[in-house]
């Protein structure tokens, strides 16, 4: 057990300083990290990578990558102080690599594709050890390049993330994706970064600074957590605004202003 | 009122006519459309099992949300689910709408033997079908006689999703004109659609309660508030506008807040609306004229229209100094001058003609 502080992020996102008594805080909950070109969000996913092998010690994280391949993650995460080989043989971390993924555009129909992505997220599901099914969460990086394997099809990837959400509300898993807004923030299709916003229970949006780069802060970055009684709707929506510099070996956060 | 959306709901549609029917519509500048569909949906059913209702069942077609919410949220409020007279059932569109987990496992029967206010439906895209899914449900509830169920979809916006504008605004038109639905509700997202397809939704609705937020934020774009010091994230504004069956359009407005027991409504208070009404700044001083001031202004000789000491005005022109025009001024007056080769100026006071601060644009009377 890792008696390490909260930072701004840990505390942003729900979780407490005594990890093991209290509930997983994103149980059951979806967690959308929105980045864009100029501040990479990977940084995010990376945290609650970490997070969920440190804070508990059963739990699994199933990471659909379509982005990187795994050599990428072992090597950022080493950095961070989390050997994700050792995870993987201890059958706590299942990676599906996605990177060469191309749905069928002919011949078959269109939603055969994801629907066997989503297969083989159910199959790593039933093949896990019962003591590490109890806190799953699923990872996807990320969600542009999950429809650019979709054939572009925005309506598949709507779907699928659907059906991945409605994993958190059956069992109780949690679900992260990264998405890069703004591919679509000023295209012709608002609506579909706005669909994955309100299926989203806590929203992350990772921004560069209004001034530009700076050496000492690399962006700025929003965490919105809708409260929600599950049946009745949002309850409080918490918004929290702070910095951070990404370091060799950590993330600083820091209140803007707060700087030396 | 929500008070009075509730009751047109409860009462249902009366012999020959459409069904009422309500669309909740929300944007992510004010999230909380869910919350006014479930506090609508609770109170529906209390009047249901009451028995105080036109509508002595509900199906509710679940898209966005898991049956268990629901059944979880009547539960909550102390509305019984379980009764042994079968009042509701629920449709579930949530857990499988493409039958993808159909290849996994095998749960393709459309009756859960085990629940039965629970069915399952995979393919959310044949609206068709679900038509008549839904009637067949809800025949299923309160007999084939006339009595009447009422119908409760999850999200229009997961509708017009899987299928097209025309079939989803057909579907809502033929359970309004179904002779055994007593009245309708929906919940759509304002934000994920074109304006003609959010036009459709509205025109077959008779009430259309917009879920706004309390302040318009200064930007346009429906996004989150971002400012963390905005206070008002839990309080709303509910628009209400609702067709009476003599044709009369009825617009109200109310304050909303969510919490932790659910959503409350309130009149909008009046402090808000005198600010909205007084569009005037508040200054330290007064900007308007009284009538004694108005009078004293027209008396005021201008500072070129005296000498301030009795005699006639007199212009310098800039050409002699003041001493030796002195002896060689014209008077002005409105007539002809008296001597030639000297310069005149003939001042007609041209605001005598208008009142001050006129509202006559000056280049009316252009002709171009």
């Amino acid at each position: 057990m890792e008696h390490q502080g909260l930072n701004l992020m840990d505390q942003a996102l729900g979780f407490h300083s005594n990890m093991t008594q209290q509930p997983w805080p994103l149980c059951g909950r979806f967690v959308l990290v929105e980045d864009c070109v100029d501040t990479s969000g990977a940084f995010v996913l990376h945290h609650i990578l970490k997070r969920s092998f440190t804070s508990r010690p059963s739990s699994a994280v199933i990471f659909l990558a379509f982005a990187h391949p795994i050599n990428h993650y072992d090597r950022v995460l080493r950095k961070l102080g989390c050997n994700l080989s050792s995870q993987r043989d201890n059958g706590r971390f299942f990676f599906l690599d996605m990177l060469m993924l191309q749905c069928p555009v002919e011949g078959k129909p269109k939603h055969d594709g994801l629907a066997t992505v989503f297969e083989k997220i159910e199959r790593a599901i039933s093949e896990l050890h019962p003591e590490n099914k109890k806190f799953v969460t699923v990872v996807i990086d990320d969600i542009s390049c999950l429809e650019v394997a979709a054939n572009g099809s925005s309506n598949d990837v709507l779907d699928f993330l659907h059906y991945c959400y409605t994993l958190t509300s059956e069992n109780g898993y949690a679900l992260v994706a990264l998405n890069h807004q703004d591919i679509y923030s000023d295209g012709e299709r608002p609506a579909f970064m706005l669909e994955i916003e309100y299926l989203a229970d806590i929203l992350v949006k990772v921004d560069p600074l209004a001034t530009g780069l700076a050496k000492d802060v690399h962006g700025q970055v929003m965490v919105l957590n809708k409260e929600t009684q599950k049946q009745q709707g949002i309850s409080s929506i918490k918004v929290q605004n702070f910095h951070f510099k990404i370091k060799e070996n950590n993330i600083e956060y820091f209140y803007p202003g707060t700087r030396t | 009122m929500a008070e009075s959306v509730c009751r047109s709901l409860r009462d249902g549609a009366l012999e020959g006519e459409l069904a009422p029917d309500l669309t909740i519509k929300d944007s992510l500048s004010s999230p909380f459309g869910f919350n006014v569909f479930s506090h609508i949906l609770v109170q529906l059913s209390s009047h249901i099992v009451a028995g105080k209702s036109q509508s002595r069942g509900m199906v509710i077609v679940s898209l966005s949300r898991s049956p268990s919410s629901y059944t979880g949220l009547l539960k909550m409020n102390g509305v019984d689910v379980e009764s042994s007279k079968k009042w509701i059932h629920i449709l579930d569109c949530y857990t499988d709408p493409l039958g993808w987990k159909d290849k996994t496992r095998k749960s393709g029967d459309i009756m859960d033997p085990s629940n039965q206010i629970l069915s399952s439906y995979k393919t959310v895209k044949d609206v068709n079908k679900l038509f008549s899914v839904i009637c067949d449900l809800g025949r299923g509830l309160v007999g084939e006689n006339k009595s009447r169920f009422c119908v409760a979809i999850d999200s229009l916006s997961e509708l017009l999703r899987h299928s097209s504008m025309q079939s989803v605004a057909s579907l809502l038109s033929n359970l309004r004109s179904h002779d055994q639905i007593s009245s309708i509700f929906g919940l759509l997202h304002s934000d994920l659609h074109e304006e003609r397809a959010l036009a459709a939704v509205e025109y077959t609705s008779s009430i259309v309660a917009s879920v706004d937020p309390f302040h318009h934020s200064v930007d346009g774009q429906g996004s989150y508030i971002r400012n963390s010091s905005e206070p008002n994230l839990t309080k709303g504004k509910l628009n209400i506008r609702s067709k009476r069956r003599n044709g009369r359009v009825r617009v109200t407005c109310e304050e909303f807040k969510v919490g932790p027991s659910g959503i409350s409504f309130a009149p909008v208070s009046a402090v808000d609306g005198a600010a909205v009404a007084g569009l005037i700044p508040k200054v330290q001083f007064n900007l308007q004229l009284s009538e004694k001031e108005l009078v004293d202004r027209s008396r005021v000789v201008l500072p070129f229209e005296h000498q301030g000491n009795g005699k006639p005005i007199q212009i310098y022109d800039g050409r002699r100094s003041l001493e030796e025009s002195n002896n060689e001024t014209t008077p002005i007056s409105g007539g002809k001058k008296e001597e030639s080769g000297r310069g005149e100026i003939i001042y007609f006071r041209d605001s005598d003609d208008e009142m001050p601060d006129s509202d006559e644009d000056p280049d009316d009377d252009l002709d171009i």
